[in-house]
């Protein structure tokens, strides 16, 4: 997939200019020509058909579309693509295959983390990428000591990180289990 | 396998992103992309639509409104289920209800249909509609039946003078709000026409609904219409029936000769795909100073839309739940020029059970006693209005247990009587009870040559865990290790079933596998047995046993044969067998015993004692459900149900502009549901069970349970924590503050 995609069926004469942009996709460069109102959500799932990543609601209020960016997790449908030239994603199929799963995505079936399984890839990108920010000593509200570098992850802290996420199956108290699980085990 | 805590088998893909939704197919290339633009007015006629602009912007293939959509077929009410029907869109130039779909901008690229959506300009003459819900509305009507085809009114006795002649006595009015089930996926469809025929990728609840349903709408022949959906994100209850963007997305296939997919934006789906009803219930208990119930009664208002009538089955379990002699129960509506009513989560029970379990406990505290004990006081041994016998009832038993291991004797018996720091604490319980429904379901068991078993119904699992308990069911049922059987779910052609809904799918989908398991044996032993060559030759089929992929006969002194040796030496394109499970109606169980399943609830709740903040601190349910087929994803729909349950006590509440008819907070940051930081220890527990009645599994549904009475357990423990009862849902911080009461910390 060197080829530029641009981004779905014919276009007609006069159409606006496409933007292209390179971005780094779980170890993969993809040179894509796009819209350039395309979100970077849309980009993966329309451009790029990784449709793990998925949509919720396309406002950032739900959680679903959540992937790496840098390292750093983020609503992917509130961002466009274009402002994300050179940047490295992970989405949900980086993360792991179904017979090579990433720990916390191993973690999320052995406590049903899920049921329906539509906010799941967000829930566990989201948990990566805040494991990652407590480890970096990044306080929340529901940090007790705002001003200490060690954050104790508490179901209470898990709860309130993750709380952009939304599961309407509500398999919340099994989420924070399997979060709770790989803290501990230090695996993610 | 069956009891067994057996992670999902679909796990790895959906925890991957790997499993495939509806609006995630590429098979047929590229499809182009729909809109869906809404009216945006309440109630009037559309004079005139401007198309030219959206039509000449970028990429645009079509847009398609009234005045161009192919002709469809009209809904049939002579079709018994809502969901079978034809559901004709752009139907017309008059507008029913705010968001109703005006028109479908199909273009190249989702940027460009939505870019040109914006462009359509449509003139409205705006009527006057009714927006504004009030129970004691002079147009309220009695529906010939509620939903599920229940009864709309019962009595037994005579309740006025029952409640009269009473000792103590409780008369109060309840009212719950629009609520929307909101599944995470969005309701979505990617319609691909291949030759006459369509390939309907659409998240739906039921195939053989969205296949008659789609088939009638486009006047096509049904088997022409080919539905797909082997994963959903999500339906509880709303994508029972297809909506707009499947009709519209089927039309525009078919009329461009190209694949084309359209999603409801989270906003349309507070628009386009119903809701529960806003109700108001009026409940009164009258009992004696011994606790026991004299009269009860439970009246129901609630909204419906004026042309496609919705009446939810609230008061229906209030008929089932406490022994009195004097009852009634009664639903009416109010036609209001709003979207339709519709199955949302526990439909009946969710909102019912709010108000009914709320005023047992303003009678509890009435008559002074404990609220358990005014509930076992009222346990009947009949069903009190069918007068049959209960199959499976263990409410009593749940009620003890869960009392028990929540440490229920710590329960301040006073209300707003116990501080610890900020927080005014309060415990509060519930009973739970759900109908168990039997619908027609046909499964086939193949057993393959390389002695594979193959699942096969056109079932749908919509994280209810249906891949996986078919895999233990028939795992159990013919011997194989759970990973040598392989279920395929979710598409027209296999055997029908009635899909999942009204928590029946597990025992509707497990109940017909474990009777296609049993032919399929029964086949594999004539065969084996009437076969010279097998070591099973003329040996006694009766003491056979299947296990680790073999059959053998006769224990250890006898003999054995591998399944696939079998079906390769008889069958080679393998063996199978149907099971099936009928109608409710015409089983006679269903008509000779009362069947349910029950629970109890009990939650502890802090209330802020200056700015009346509340926060769930945990909850437990304990309930009995039959068997039990996964322990580990059974307990998951339980907990997911509570959570539910305590979000429409709290959170969930969907606000009418009564000048437009709009639904002003149609959002997910303005429609709160529960998230991680609302949701504390949650524990369900399920007690051992077998109900024989039932099926021949002994398996009741688990899927909605869960809800019922949760949410009254939080607003129990809200009153226990701060003497402040609130009737009107959800219980919010502006209804508690002006009486928070002084207590001491
Ligand atoms: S889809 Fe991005 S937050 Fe909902
Ligand atoms: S698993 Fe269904 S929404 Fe979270």
């Amino acid at each position: 997939m060197s080829e530029p995609d641009t981004g779905g069926g014919e276009r007609q004469a006069g159409a606006a200019p496409l933007s292209a942009v390179e971005l780094r996709v779980n170890d993969q460069v993809r040179r894509l020509e796009l819209d350039p109102r395309t979100s970077l959500l849309d980009a993966l799932r329309e451009h790029l058909r990784l449709s793990g990543t998925k949509k919720g609601c396309d406002h950032g209020q739900c959680g679903a579309c959540t992937v790496l960016v840098n390292g750093r997790r983020i609503n992917s449908c509130l961002t466009l693509a274009v402002m994300h030239e050179g940047d490295e994603v992970v989405t949900i199929e980086g993360l792991g295959a179904p017979d090579d799963l990433h720990p916390m995505q191993r973690a999320f079936v052995e406590c049903d983390g899920f049921q329906c399984g539509y906010c799941t890839p967000g829930q566990i990108c989201s948990a990566v990428g805040m494991l990652a920010e407590v480890r970096a000593g990044s306080p929340s509200h529901a940090t007790a000591e705002v001003a200490s570098s060690r954050i104790s992850l508490t179901d209470e802290e898990i709860r309130e990180r993750m709380s952009g996420n939304i599961c309407r199956c509500a398999a919340y108290p099994n989420i924070v289990a399997a979060i709770r699980g790989i803290a501990e085990g230090g695996a993610a | 396998m069956i009891g067994q805590p057996v992670n999902r088998v679909d796990g790895p893909l959906k925890v991957s992103g790997r499993a495939t939704y509806a609006y995630e197919y590429w098979d047929a290339g590229q499809p182009l992309y729909g809109c869906i633009v809404g009216a945006t007015i309440g109630k009037g006629r559309i004079t005139r639509i401007h198309t030219e602009n959206a039509e000449r912007a970028q990429g645009v293939r079509m847009v398609m409104t009234h005045q161009n959509v192919p002709v469809q077929g009209v809904r049939d009410e002579s079709v018994q289920f809502e969901y079978w029907r034809a559901q004709p869109v752009l139907t017309g130039p008059d507008i029913h209800y705010h968001g109703e779909p005006v028109a479908l901008v199909v273009a190249a690229t989702f940027e460009q249909a939505r870019a040109a959506a914006d462009l359509l300009d449509v003139e409205y003459t705006v009527g006057r509609g009714r927006f504004a819900f009030a129970a004691d509305d002079d147009e309220a009507y009695i529906p010939k039946v509620v939903n599920a085809g229940l009864p709309t009114d019962t009595a037994v006795g005579d309740f006025e003078a029952g409640f009269r002649a009473a000792a103590v006595r409780v008369d109060q009015r309840y009212t719950t709000p629009y609520e929307f089930s909101m599944p995470m996926e969005p309701h979505a469809c990617l319609v691909e026409p291949r030759g006459e025929d369509l390939v309907v990728h659409v998240s739906s609840q039921i195939v053989d609904a969205a296949q008659t349903s789609v088939a009638a709408t486009l006047r096509m022949a049904p088997e022409r219409i080919h539905i797909v959906t082997p994963f959903v994100g999500g339906g509880f209850g709303s994508k029972l029936g297809v909506h707009a963007e499947t009709i519209l997305a089927a039309l525009a296939a078919r009329v461009l000769g190209q694949p084309v997919k359209v999603a409801l934006t989270r906003q349309q789906i507070f628009q386009l795909v119903g809701m529960r009803p806003t109700s108001s219930q009026r409940v009164r208990l009258a009992a004696g100073r011994d606790g026991k119930l004299t009269a009860i009664a439970h009246d129901v208002t609630m909204h419906t839309n004026p042309d496609l009538e919705f009446a939810e089955q609230t008061a229906a379990t209030t008929r089932s739940l406490y022994a009195a002699p004097h009852r009634l129960t009664s639903h009416r509506l109010t036609p209001l020029d709003l979207p339709r009513g519709a199955d949302v989560r526990a439909p009946g029970e969710a909102p019912g059970l709010l108000a009914v379990e709320s005023a047992v406990d303003e009678l509890a505290h009435a008559l002074g006693m404990d609220p358990i004990e005014v509930r076992i006081r009222n346990e009947p041994t009949v069903d009190p209005e069918r007068d049959v016998p209960y199959s499976d009832r263990h409410l009593v038993d749940c009620l003890r247990d869960g009392a028990r291991r929540f440490g229920w004797e710590h329960r301040p018996a006073t209300p707003a009587s116990l501080r610890e720091g900020r927080w005014l604490v309060g415990y509060g319980m519930s009973a739970a009870i759900r109908g168990h429904f039997q619908g027609p379901t046909a499964v086939q068991v193949r057993l393959e040559a390389d002695g594979t078993g193959v699942v096969r119904t056109d079932m749908t699992d919509i994280g209810t865990g249906t891949y996986t308990i078919l895999t233990q069911v028939v795992a159990d049922g013919l011997g194989l290790p759970a990973d040598r059987v392989r279920v395929e779910l979710g598409r027209s052609g296999l055997p029908t079933s009635w899909g999942s809904g009204g928590s029946w799918g597990a025992a509707n989908s497990c109940a017909a596998a474990a009777r296609a398991c049993a032919a399929l044996r029964e086949k594999v032993l004539v065969a084996a047995c009437g076969d010279a060559d097998s070591p099973l030759h003329g040996r006694d089929p009766a003491g056979a046993h299947f296990g680790d992929g073999s059959v053998r006969i006769d224990g250890a002194e006898g003999a054995s044969q591998a399944l696939g040796e079998i079906v390769a030496r008889h069958h080679p394109e393998g063996m199978e067998a149907q099971g099936e499970i009928r109608f409710m109606g015409d089983d006679p169980n269903y008509s000779d015993y009362s069947i349910h399943t029950y629970g109890a609830h009990f939650a502890e709740v802090g209330v802020d004692a200056d700015t009346a903040e509340i926060r769930l601190r945990r909850m437990l349910g304990v309930f009995s459900v039959g068997r039990v087929l996964n322990p580990k994803t059974a307990r998951s729909q339980l907990i997911g149900g509570m959570i539910w349950g305590a979000g429409a006590a709290l959170e969930e509440e969907a606000v009418v502009d009564s000048r437009s008819g709009a639904f002003v907070n149609r959002d997910l940051a303005q429609y709160l549901v529960p998230v991680h930081a609302d949701v504390p220890d949650v524990e369900a527990v399920i007690l051992d069970g077998y109900d024989d009645k039932a099926n021949l599994l002994g398996a009741k549904g688990v899927g909605e349970l869960g809800i019922c009475g949760a949410g009254a357990a939080v607003a129990n423990a809200v009153f226990n924590a701060t003497g402040l009862r609130v009737r009107d849902f959800p219980i919010t911080i502006e209804k508690l503050l002006p009486g928070l009461p002084d207590v001491d910390a």
